[in-house]
């Protein structure tokens, strides 16, 4: 058995152990005796020691308000900030670091769209087309909005394997949206939407498209200019980076026709009682003293894994995930949610029969294993699979396949406390 | 190691002893957890007294959730309502016999808030209930 199982474990180029090193939190217990088994990159990763160095140096060496101050710190501590952007800009393949906008997270990104974008552009009556896949971030920003313009809102539908049904994406596009929002991977069943070919037909239909990275951006390279999207929103704490930092991609026609979303300091060019003049991109859309040393973590974040490689990183997650399924189809009474494994990214969805989602979470926890268990803020997908909670066990580039026989381990015993 | 799920707790997860409805019903109230779709429905006869004779409860939910709910029903028969408005969340971990962490809590919680609102008369249940 254990021999049949380690056949099942691919040769891949990266070295996890190695890696493993590299991320301090990983070497702890949780309770004496039990090692902790990070199974939750999907709500937040972990951070490698060079990120956490990163920031602590910026904040020894070198922190000064960033923009205005005429003295060695000020000009630093800008210079490090726009090398962040700069990083940013190389990593997902931007024309100019000026359409890298910093945010707190995806969701501010996706509602500084909505708010700019969305208030300036939209019209009574407008279409405005999501999908039952989405996370509540590309959701409630638009419903407030409709509310607010009384705007029109569809949705893709998703069908019962997990990914958006074809037909009525097209049947919806051809109701003429104005905006088409949709999420690059599920952060529930790990589906990988075929995002060129979706924005390439929502274009033909007049569309504008913004893509929700926060599960792309961090597990496979995303090209904006070879997708053609409108609009990207990832978040840094996915993707190796600290919490508070996010950011927004958009194309420069589209910026610049954008009235500011906050007003403060930075983002205007001139203010006289009464008036003011915004300033250029990026900084019209980023008001006030923003998150330097996140950035500057972000950016941190973004070497390392450019030094591991997307494409190995995208690789060994699929190995996790095929793997996994393999393992977890074997328990009896197990249900998965979501399509097979080469059609998502490294994040598994599953009950078992008869025992909620958060009393698997807490048996888990008793061996370590933090996975999450609940609506996954997704709760209309949660709707249509008819269950009110899931619990996800999610992998990222330092999970192990050990890790993923103690999942399946701790399972069974979940199974022997509720005798089922 | 599984000290949290104390064999009580699974075993009236499994074999409820006071699941069901009361129809009629001198108060009724429901509520749930948004956070993992936990649901909890209360039914309750009172005599002129003011004494619960009897209470039932339905719902879907963890373990947790649900064998609170009815090791609660069972602790209020025949107790008095002036009595279970005095019910705080240390009655329901002395009535688990088990810690909770913050989101758990909720969980345990959840019965002990639509049987309070219930009895208050309230429109809407609240976590100012259960907290002390
Ligand atoms: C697909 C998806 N979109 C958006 C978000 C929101 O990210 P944040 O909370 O960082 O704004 C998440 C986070 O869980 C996500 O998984």
């Amino acid at each position: 058995m254990a021999e049949a199982m380690a056949e099942l474990h691919p040769k891949v180029a990266l070295d996890v152990y190695k890696i493993r090193e590299d991320f301090p939190v990983l070497g702890r217990q949780v309770r004496p005796g039990v090692p902790l088994v990070y199974l939750d990159s999907t709500a937040t990763s972990q951070k490698p020691a060079s990120v956490i160095e990163a920031m602590n140096a910026y904040y020894r060496q070198h922190n000064a308000n960033i923009h205005r101050g005429i003295h060695v710190l000020a000009e630093e501590a800008t210079a490090m900030y726009e090398e962040a952007r700069e990083k940013v800009k190389n990593f997902i393949g931007a024309a100019s670091s000026r359409q890298i906008i910093f945010t707190r997270n995806t969701t501010e990104a996706i509602n500084l769209v909505a708010y700019s974008w969305g208030l300036s552009q939209l019209r009574r009556g407008d279409l405005i087309l999501l999908t039952e896949m989405e996370h509540h971030s590309n959701l409630v920003p638009w419903y407030l909005l409709a509310e607010r313009m009384d705007l029109r809102v569809e949705h893709v539908a998703v069908t019962a394997e997990g990914v958006l049904d074809e037909n009525d994406f097209d049947r919806k596009l051809a109701m003429g949206p104005r905006l088409f929002a949709f999420t690059h991977m599920s952060n529930v069943v790990g589906t990988i939407n075929p995002a060129k070919t979706m924005i390439a037909k929502a274009h033909q239909a007049g569309a504008v498209t913004l893509l929700d990275g926060a599960q792309s951006v961090p597990h496979f390279r995303v090209d904006v200019q070879e997708l053609d999207v409108d609009f990207l929103a990832f978040s840094g704490h996915k993707m190796c980076g600290p919490t508070g930092i996010g950011v927004l991609y958009g194309k420069r026609e589209l910026l610049e026709n954008m009235p500011p979303f906050l007003g403060g300091g930075d983002m205007i060019k001139k203010v006289t009682l009464g008036a003011f003049k915004p300033n250029e991109l990026p900084y019209k859309f980023e008001a006030g003293t923003p998150a330097i040393a996140e950035a500057v973590g972000l950016g941190a974040a973004i070497d390392y894994l450019n030094k591991i490689g997307m494409d190995v990183i995208c690789q060994h997650e699929q190995g996790l995930v095929r793997y996994a399924l393999e393992r977890l189809r074997e328990v009896e009474g197990l249900r998965i949610f979501g399509p097979s494994a080469e059609k998502k990214g490294g994040v598994v969805s599953f009950l078992v029969d008869g025992v909620h989602a958060h009393d698997i979470s807490q048996i888990l926890d008793q061996y370590g294993i933090a996975i999450r268990a609940g609506h996954h803020c997704a709760m209309p997908l949660h709707e249509k699979f008819q269950v009110p909670a899931t619990a996800r066990a999610s992998f990222y580039l330092y999970t192990t396949f050990e890790e993923i026989d103690r999942l399946v381990e701790a399972i069974y015993r979940v199974k022997d406390i509720f005798g089922v | 190691m599984d000290d949290f799920y104390r064999e009580l707790i699974i075993d009236r997860y499994k074999n409820p002893q006071y699941r069901g409805s009361l129809n009629p019903a001198d108060i009724s109230f429901e509520d749930e957890n948004p956070l993992c779709g936990d649901h909890i429905h209360i039914d309750l006869r009172v005599d002129d007294e003011g004494v619960i004779r009897e209470a039932l409860f339905e719902g879907r939910g963890c373990a947790i959730s649900q064998a609170s709910a009815d090791l609660l029903m069972e602790k209020v028969h025949g107790m008095h309502v002036d009595q279970v408005k005095r019910l705080s969340k240390q009655d329901i971990l002395e009535m688990l016999g088990i810690e909770l962490g913050p989101v758990r809590l909720k969980c345990a919680l959840l019965s002990l808030k639509v049987l309070k609102a219930g009895v208050y008369g309230l429109g809407e249940a609240t976590d100012d209930l259960v907290e002390e």
